[in-house]
């Protein structure tokens, strides 16, 4: 046992970390490491530069832009990515639609689709959730008919994050009502501009802009865009979930969201000394602390327990590591709120890029309540926590 | 990095836990071996001494065996897996600790062929009822004198200080009460003249002592290591110590935790096994994240036990023991709130799995104290 990395290690650590803070530009990382919304610019941007140096898309199979990693350098990779506030590489793009197309697409799918997907040249959104099919997401009820060489999509979807900028969207589309829900679904690729497609946009409590709402009415999609088998979608959407295990949790920026937290309490005054001063706030930031390092650690064994092994099989670990961190995640911006004080109340006013304005208090300390307020997703999407601990209780404790 | 076990710390797991198993195997043996003279079972403490449990942080040259932190990590996940109630963390781990590293050439080859091969056992004399948890707060005095020192004052809640052969106690030769300079560790036979033990039963089924020093008389030699200079090494001593009670409180949560699952799916009621219940499936599924988040800090602490800057290790060691305390306690609660009314029956294991863990978090400090140092120190230490 050794929590050490290797002189090997080490060294690959080193390099992505130059390069993570020499490259990617400066305000990007800022607007990252202080929780405001980034432009579509900015993730193209970013992952351009990071796909450039094969480093957008590690986790897909060599021959289509992936990296021959171990475990513990796809580990170091996200950790040093989180901890440089450098935006993920777009979810959409590169650990759901483009893995399932790389598994179970067609070769026409695969030389279309992948090197636009890996550059970010197409935007993809995700066209899972529905207003009736949440956590109960195989109750979803958007339809496709097929007629001749199409299919003709019909419903809606919901929660879509970043749709607004989206050049095309993977669904699951129900293709047969007849049999168990989880049996009549399939995958499919849909072109947003395609006529029938209305896109409206929700706004959160933070009063940004992130999500969105897709009506379908009548929608024709070519039947070629229909991913591996029709009825066969629940399988890859599965595929694709488990897909994300390693930085669920965002433990490299929690820990990075905590260093500013310190930093920011040791330079925000309160009566006679500073916020960092009173025993009460500090406590609760060494909690976050002590919690983050156990996950960490989680985490570490996670990477270590897959190497040489083939791991699309869930375990355990992957719904701690999303309940724990989660739960650290929103502790941690609830700390941010705390050492903003009185100056976590102004809301500025927004531009139409929904970009905050120059704020009121301390720069930073406008942008801390909304993030408080956004955070309240991380518990809710992806499986809710208490859809882990179904999990949990089902898979791992035979409940 | 690498959270991997040598084939050698495997086969050593391995066969800790066969042992255990067989000692302990009937929860009805642990009383028995509660009611012998001592405490404990010898024949147990003899099979731990054939297997090399007893000489296992021992370097060779002494008659050990050159295990370090990870080793013994594993024999306390054991014991703690079997309620063991056998001495090793008084023995062992606190005073074989302290004797391997301040004791004389002489007196390493006194006392640790003995110990290793299970003819005799120490206890360290250290806690003093006005320290609480300050490991720098000893009002025992050491006055020299022509022959050696004379001892006086009186020490609390000794683990296992009512059956110990050796006494390892802890007193001042200089300084004021809270001095950190000044403490000073002797050898002492509790059958010197002076030497007052009262013996009791802790709560969690072992045994302890208050032991009052009135006018002890010692030889020089009994002085372990350098006068006066006794407190990083029991500070590092009771950091090993903080990371074999996370060790132990990890096997005990693991054992508690599947109890009560498979408790959850035979108990039936309303028609049906409780374990269908999702209100109760959910704190089952927080019993395992509970044990897990221990078991990554049960790891770190072994492994940040060995750090060379102490004041990183002691940091390390508090967030470790903070984190494990936090999660036996609510583990317990829930095992016991799980099970229902027979977890609070005394002839049922939940309890004591439950009274040994309220015990072992509160033991060198309790989940406010550690919290206080990792808050001291600014927060963690950034690992390499």
């Amino acid at each position: 046992m050794d929590l050490r990395y290797t002189p090997d290690e080490i060294a690959f650590r080193d390099d992505l970390r130059k390069f993570f803070r020499s490259e990617i530009p400066l305000p990007i990382r800022r607007k990252v490491s202080e929780g405001r919304a980034l432009a579509r610019d900015d993730y193209v941007t970013s992952q351009r530069i990071l796909h450039a140096k094969g480093l957008a898309t590690p986790n897909w199979p060599v021959q289509w832009g992936g990296q021959d990693w171990t475990p513990v350098q796809r580990y170091i990779y996200v950790e040093e990515l989180q901890a440089a506030a450098v935006p993920q590489p777009l979810g959409f793009n590169v650990n759901m639609v483009g893995p399932v197309i790389a598994t179970f697409g067609s070769e026409a799918q695969k030389q279309r689709f992948l090197p636009s997907t890996a550059n970010l040249d197409i935007w993809w959104a995700q066209g899972f959730s529905e207003p009736g099919a949440g956590s109960d997401l195989a109750s979803l009820k958007t339809t496709a008919r097929r007629e001749g060489e199409e299919f003709i999509v019909n419903g809606q979807k919901t929660w879509t994050t970043l749709g607004q900028y989206a050049d095309w969207i993977f669904c699951l589309v129900r293709t047969d009502s007849t049999v168990k829900k989880q049996a009549g679904i399939s995958f499919i690729l849909i072109d947003m501009k395609t006529p029938g497609i209305t896109l409206r946009p929700i706004i959160t409590i933070d009063g940004g802009h992130e999500v969105n709402e897709v009506f379908f009415d009548e929608v024709r999609v070519p039947a070629e865009n229909l991913v591996g088998e029709l009825n066969k979608g629940w399988d890859y959407a599965k595929f694709l979930l488990s897909n994300e295990r390693i930085g669920i949790a965002r433990i490299g920026m929690t820990k990075e969201r905590l260093a500013r937290v310190k930093r920011l309490a040791q330079e925000t005054p309160a009566g006679e000394g500073m916020v960092w001063d009173d025993p009460d706030f500090r406590r609760r930031l060494a909690w976050s602390e002590i919690e983050l390092k156990a996950l960490e650690i989680t985490q570490m064994r996670v990477v270590a327990a897959q190497r040489g092994k083939a791991s699309d099989k869930p375990d355990p670990s992957s719904s701690i590591l999303k309940i724990k961190g989660s739960e650290i995640q929103q502790a941690s911006t609830q700390l941010l709120v705390d050492v903003a004080g009185p100056y976590a109340m102004p809301r500025p006013d927004r531009d139409e890029e929904g970009l905050n304005l120059p704020s009121v208090g301390p720069d930073w300390a406008d942008a801390a309540a909304p993030l408080f307020f956004n955070y309240r997703k991380v518990s809710i999407y992806g499986g809710s926590n208490e859809i882990q601990r179904n999990i949990i209780a089902k898979a791992f404790l035979g409940l | 990095m690498d959270f991997d076990l040598t084939d050698e710390q495997r086969m050593l797991s391995d066969s800790i836990r066969r042992l255990v198993a067989d000692a302990y195997d009937d929860f009805e043996k642990r009383k028995t071996y509660r009611a012998q003279p001592r405490g404990y079972a010898d024949a147990n403490w003899q099979k731990f001494a054939e297997m090399g449990l007893l000489g296992l942080p021992f370097s060779e040259d002494d008659g050990g065996f050159g295990g370090g932190p990870v080793e013994t990590m594993l024999v306390c996940e054991q014991f703690g897996r079997g309620l063991v109630v056998e001495p090793y963390l008084a023995t062992v781990v606190l005073g074989g600790g302290l004797l391997k590293r301040a004791g004389s050439a002489e007196q390493r080859a006194e006392l640790i062929p003995a110990i290793a091969e299970g003819s005799l056992t120490l206890a360290f004399a250290h806690q003093e009822r006005q320290a609480r948890h300050d490991l720098f707060d000893i009002a025992t005095t050491a006055t020299r004198n022509a022959d050696g020192y004379v001892l006086n004052g009186a020490k609390g809640v000794v683990l296992h200080g009512d059956s110990a052969d050796r006494l390892i106690v802890s007193a001042r030769t200089a300084g004021a009460r809270r001095d950190r300079d000044g403490i000073s560790l002797f050898l002492l036979d509790p059958a010197t003249a002076g030497v007052i033990r009262r013996g009791y039963a802790t709560q969690d089924g072992l045994r302890a002592a208050e032991v009052v020093l009135e006018n002890v008389s010692v030889p020089a030699s009994a002085l372990l290591g350098a006068e006066g200079a006794a407190l990083p090494l029991i500070e590092q001593v009771v950091d090993e110590a903080q990371a074999a009670i996370c060790a132990e409180a990890l096997g005990a949560m693991e054992v508690l935790r599947d109890l009560t699952v498979d408790y959850l799916k035979q108990r039936t009621q309303f028609g049906q096994p409780i374990g269908n219940f999702q209100a109760l499936q959910h704190r089952a599924a927080d019993m395992l994240v509970a044990s897990e988040q221990a078991r990554s800090m049960a790891m770190y602490a072994a492994m940040m036990v060995q750090e060379a800057d102490p004041a990183a290790r002691r940091v390390a060691l508090s967030a470790a023991k903070a984190l494990v305390a936090k999660n036996a306690d609510q583990l317990g609660k829930d095992a016991i709130q799980l099970h229902g009314g027979i977890a609070v029956t005394e002839e049922y294991k939940a309890g004591h799995y439950f009274k040994r863990l309220t015990m072992l978090a509160g033991l060198f400090g309790d989940v406010d104290h550690h919290l206080r140092v990792v808050v001291a120190a600014g927060g963690l230490p950034e690992a390499a």
